[in-house]
Parts: C-alpha cells; structure tokens; sequence
C-alpha cells in the first residue's frame, strides 16, 4: 500500500461555523495506481487532495491519519510536511497553467525551485532534458518565459516540474478541465506515461469527468458532501455501480452517440446538503429515490465486494 | 429563420491595426424555427464570435446575417429593441452574468421596464410564473433570492426564462452548461430540448462534441473560424469524414469505449479524393495554416452533410484519425 488514509477529518473554519468538507474518508491506494476521484462540486475532492498537501489557513485538521510508504504525514503540521512536499508528495494544481513565475524564464525558475531544495540544478538538468522530450515539448522551453506557451504546453511543463523528484504520490487536480479535448487527451495520457515510466508510483486525479476517467484511472472512488459514497475499479463503477447517487450521476452522463431523440437522459433533481450543519444519517438521502427508514442512521463505508466498496444501507444493510 | 451567409470577422491587431486576424471566416449556416444547431470548436475557433454577431454585440466584417429576410447589421436606433425581442443570449457564467447586490429576479425587473411597461402587476407575475413553469423551476424558491442563494442551474435556468419572457425565435446559448455540475448539467440540456417544441430555434455554442450530439439537429464544426464539417448530426457524428473532426472525435474521453478503441474504428479508410493544403497542415506538420493558400470549399458528400476537405486520401486519413 502506497498511501493509506484514514478516518480524515479536515473543516473548514468560517464565521457561520464550522464546513465539515471532510468528514472521515478511509481509503487507500496501491503502489502504481491510478486512482480518480469525482464528485460534484463542493463535495470535499479538492479539499481531500489539497489537505495531502498543504493546509491553508481557513482549513482546520480535526483527526484522522495519513500514512505513505510506510511513514506517517504529519499533514497537520505546516513545517513539518516540508520534507515530504514536493519530493514525497507533489501536485499538479488547479490553476497550473498559472503556476509559473511569469516573470522568470522557465530554465530559471525550475533551478531556482531546485536549488532552494538542495539540488544542484546541473545534475538534474540531463533527466530534465528527458522528461521534457518525453511530454512532447522542446528542450528550448526552458529559455522561454510561460507567456509565450500555450495552455496545454504549460500543463505539461507543470507536470514535468511536479514530478522531477520522483514523488511517491502525485495529486493532479482538475488538471484537464479547463483544456481543449484533443490537449485533454494528451494531458491524460502523460499522466498514465509518468506511471508507467517510475516517475510517481501511485496518483490521485481528482476531477469532475468522469470520462476522463474512465480512460486513464484504474479505480474510482465517488465522493458525496463531504463522505465516500463508493469505491471500486473502473470499469464497475462505470458499468455495475452500486450505490444510488453513482448510478444516477453514471447514467446523467451524455455521451457521444446518445441522443435526446432517442434516449432522454435524468439529471439528480434536489442539490447536495450544506456541510455547514449536514444532515445526520446518509446524506444522500433526501435525493435518493430508495431512501428508507434506515437511512437516518449513518451508512458504514464497507467492502461489498474485492475491491468494492460502498457507502448504502440498501447494498450493505441487513435486508440488502 | 436566421440564416447566416459567407460571414466574416476580422480583427485588426499589431501596431496602428497593421494586421488582419481572421476569427471567423465565410462561415454560412441557417437554423430553422424548433431546431438546434450546434457550434463545435475548441477554444479560439470563433465559435463565441459567430453567436456575439449573431447578438450584434460585435459588427460584421463581411457577409451577412438575416432574421427572417432582413438584415441584421442594418438594424441601427430604435429597431434594436425588437430584434433584441427575438434574439436573446445566455452565456457561460451563471454566477458572473447577475449583479451579487441584488436580487436575482431583478432580470426579470428589467425586462419589464424595458419592453412591458404597461403591463399590469398581476398579469406580468402571471406571465413570469408560467416562464419559470416553461424552464421547471418553483417560483417559490427561486424568486426574492440573491444569486449566491441559487445553484448554478437555477441561476442559468432563470436568465432562459427571462429569454423566453420576450418570446424570441432564436436562442444563443453560448458555452451555457459547461460549468454546470453533471448532476444538474442534464436538466438544462434537457430544458433546451425542450424549447425547441415551442418553436424556438437555439444556436448551442459548446466545445463538448457529446453534449452537441446530444441535443442538436444540425452540427458546424469550427475550426480556426472555418467550417470544416457541418450537416446533420446523425451524418456528421456516424461518418465523420474531415481529419479534423476525426480527430476531435478519437480524442472525446467516452465512457464504456476508450480511446484506442476509438481510434481503431475510426481508422478504417473512408474513400478517395486529393488535395487539400490544409490537411497536410493540420496536425501532423503542426504548422499553422498559410493565410492566402488554397482554401478548401464545403463539399456536399451526401445529402445535408458537407466537408470543408476534398483530400479524402485513406491513408492519410488513417494517419491522422
């Protein structure tokens, strides 16, 4: 087991009170694993990946424990997850096609960012070279300034940069949104060729397409206001999900070759709780249509199959 | 209804506008009332700037686009106002498109001070109850609430409503659902669909090839301002025949085929021809198409389906697809 969570409890410190955005996540993921984590909107999956990271000031470190390689990652401790930044644990993030210094070239920037990390920006410049190749860029970026390369170009480079020290865990956050789709695939299929080639041994790629998904991860983990809704390899969570709020948000999804005329697709009427004060029992059961009277008391997230995991009373209850 | 003809767009770039940047070029399609016509590019095809023409938020460089046989550059003063009345746009950003200060019905506020003016209180709150009706949304929950206090549907939801207040024939949806959650994305695409049974005639701008094949009768597909595949969707989605959409196609992530997958059934040699500069251009040379060199013109391979690419070489094809 590469990385091992459990039990994490990250808030949100506002005025109103605290947002449970993560409210006791278990997982793990094995050595040279993909795994994609997808959930609308506000539902904790970047909180979850930047909270393996980098707690920020509003974030609030309740309980729970990460584990890497065997190690524990003091996540609440600022200084204390120095070592572990970037040469254990490395980020791809949201806003990467803004994550270079605009006013440093990028040859400049990366020795700066390694030097600053005890490195000797010649002895990496050789596998630098290589990686650079391999994404498909030209060495000669390094002399250019981030202005001057486009938005798919500068995703990679970010990505090149985040994984130059052969982290263990690589966290790439939402980072194909924002891409056009023929850029989205190459973008994706860099991320499967850093696996491949050693570069990080297991990742987390957090987004809301599921499609990408299915392409690249090999497992799938569903998160729900703040809990875990399911988890399982990819192709059954796209063709035998098992818990409601999967099925629904599976089958509201178009895809070419679907059309209005002859299918019409569902959206998942009612929106997600506020995690301000969410509700106690399963949270999904105000938009569940299977919802019954068990479901006011807390779904356990249990193993209902090798590898599958699921969060419902009406797939792991007494009477399932 | 609105049929775009040979419309052009340039912009002068460069020190004293020494330079012509061509966003959109000759582009000519017609939608018809109860039909959707989907735009598809990748960003910076010039899909935004063909439906802003449309909504005369920026002027036409060349060619035309007519509502019903009239011209629409022409419309200057007063006439705006009634073509506004027809022609109405809802953009990407629901949260950005509504002023936080105030309530979000405020929209609809202004559509009455502007175009109902004399309409009574209780007419008009009837008229507003049957267009939230129209888009399924509850006017008890959504109306005297400010925008933070709406989802990002109902928010996009209610500025379709306040579209359909003036009752348009054309509805430029620009890019109106890709910030949408997928939960919610469905309903509003839903919506849209079922727009068109009041006869409204919708230009679907979007980058996303699923959602377009989706919802829409007739399919352009844009690339760098020309159209390089357009007809009707079934023909352009069943057989793609330009490079370009193939590619597009292949690189669409789908659930329950992946990618190699696609890219083995769109391989399969496609028929002769020969030709074109543009293809050799794009993407294997990866340079920029020369301006000024031979452009391709639409051909119609079969009925409503035409390709702006006559190098249907199959080995190229297989290349590139």
């Amino acid at each position: 087991m590469s990385l091992q969570v459990s039990d994490l409890r990250v808030y949100y410190r506002t005025l109103a009170g605290d947002v449970k955005a993560l409210d006791g996540v278990t997982f793990s993921i094995a050595d040279k694993e993909i795994m994609g984590l997808a959930g609308e909107s506000g539902c904790g999956k970047s909180t979850l990946g930047n909270s393996l990271i980098r707690l920020d000031g509003r974030m609030k470190y309740v309980g729970g424990s990460v584990n890497l390689d065997g190690a524990e990652v003091p996540i609440w401790d600022d200084n204390d997850m120095v070592p572990f930044r970037f040469r254990e644990v490395s980020v791809v993030p949201q806003y990467a096609m803004s994550a270079m210094n605009p006013t440093r070239k990028i040859g400049k920037m990366v020795s700066e960012l390694t030097e600053s990390r005890g490195l000797r920006f010649r002895e990496i410049k050789e596998e630098l070279d290589r990686r650079i190749d391999l994404v498909g860029l030209d060495r000669d970026v390094l002399k250019r300034y981030p202005i001057e390369l486009s938005g798919g170009m500068k995703q990679r480079m970010v990505m090149v940069i985040s994984t130059l020290l052969d982290p263990s865990l690589l966290i790439a956050d939402e980072i194909t949104s924002a891409l056009d789709v023929s850029t989205q695939r190459a973008v994706a299929e860099t991320l499967v060729s850093f696996r491949d080639h050693g570069f990080v041994k297991s990742m987390m790629v957090i987004t809301h397409d599921i499609s990408i998904l299915y392409q690249i991860a090999d497992s799938i983990l569903i998160m729900y206001a703040g809990k875990l809704a399911e988890k399982a390899p990819t192709g059954t969570i796209i063709d035998k999900p098992r818990h409601p709020y999967t099925q629904m948000l599976v089958s509201s999804l178009p895809e070419v070759g679907v059309r209005y005329v002859n299918k019409k697709l569902a959206g998942i009427p009612g929106s997600p709780p506020s995690l301000l004060d969410p509700p106690t029992g399963c949270r999904f059961r105000a938009r569940c249509p299977f919802a019954f009277s068990k479901c006011l008391e807390e779904p356990p997230f249990v193993e209902v199959d090798t590898d599958h995991s699921v969060a419902c009373w009406k797939v792991s209850g007494p009477d399932a | 209804m609105l049929s775009l003809n040979k419309v052009s767009k340039t912009y002068k770039i460069g020190t004293f506008g020494g330079q012509d940047l061509i966003a959109v070029r000759d582009v000519s399609f017609d939608i018809s009332p109860g039909e959707v016509v989907s735009l598809i590019g990748e960003s910076g095809s010039g899909k935004t700037t063909v439906g802003k023409m449309v909504l005369k938020l920026i002027s036409i460089s060349s060619g035309s686009i007519t509502l019903d046989g009239a011209d629409v550059a022409s419309i200057r003063g007063s006439a705006v106002k009634p073509y506004y009345r027809q022609v109405q746009g809802v953009f990407q950003d629901p949260f950005s498109s509504y002023n936080p200060i105030f309530k979000a019905d405020r929209v609809f506020e202004m559509i009455r001070s502007e175009y109902f003016a004399g309409m009574a209180r209780s007419e008009w709150s009837d008229k507003i109850d049957a267009v939230l009706r129209a888009v399924t949304l509850d006017p008890g929950q959504v109306l005297n609430k400010y925008p933070h206090q709406l989802s990002g549907g109902q928010l996009q939801r209610l500025l379709v409503a306040r579209a359909l207040l003036l009752d348009i024939k054309v509805l430029v949806a620009d890019e109106i659902i890709s910030m949408l959650d997928a939960s919610t994305r469905i309903d509003v695409l839903n919506l849209l669909a079922d727009l068109k049974s009041r006869g409204l005639g919708i230009l679907f701008i979007t980058h996303d090839l699923s959602l377009g094949n989706y919802i829409s009768e007739k399919t352009v597909i844009l690339r760098r301002g020309e159209v390089v595949e357009m007809g009707a969707t079934e023909k352009v989605f069943g057989r793609p025949t330009h490079p370009y959409t193939r590619l597009l196609l292949s690189s669409v992530p789908q659930l329950h085929k992946k990618w190699a997958t696609i890219e083995a059934e769109l391989a399969a040699p496609i028929g002769g021809g020969k030709g074109c500069l543009f293809h050799d251009a794009y993407p294997l040379a990866g340079r920029n198409p020369q301006p000024g060199s031979d452009e391709p013109t639409l051909v119609k391979i079969e009925d409503d389906h035409y390709v702006g690419c006559f190098d249907l070489d199959s080995e190229k094809v297989a290349r590139v697809a």
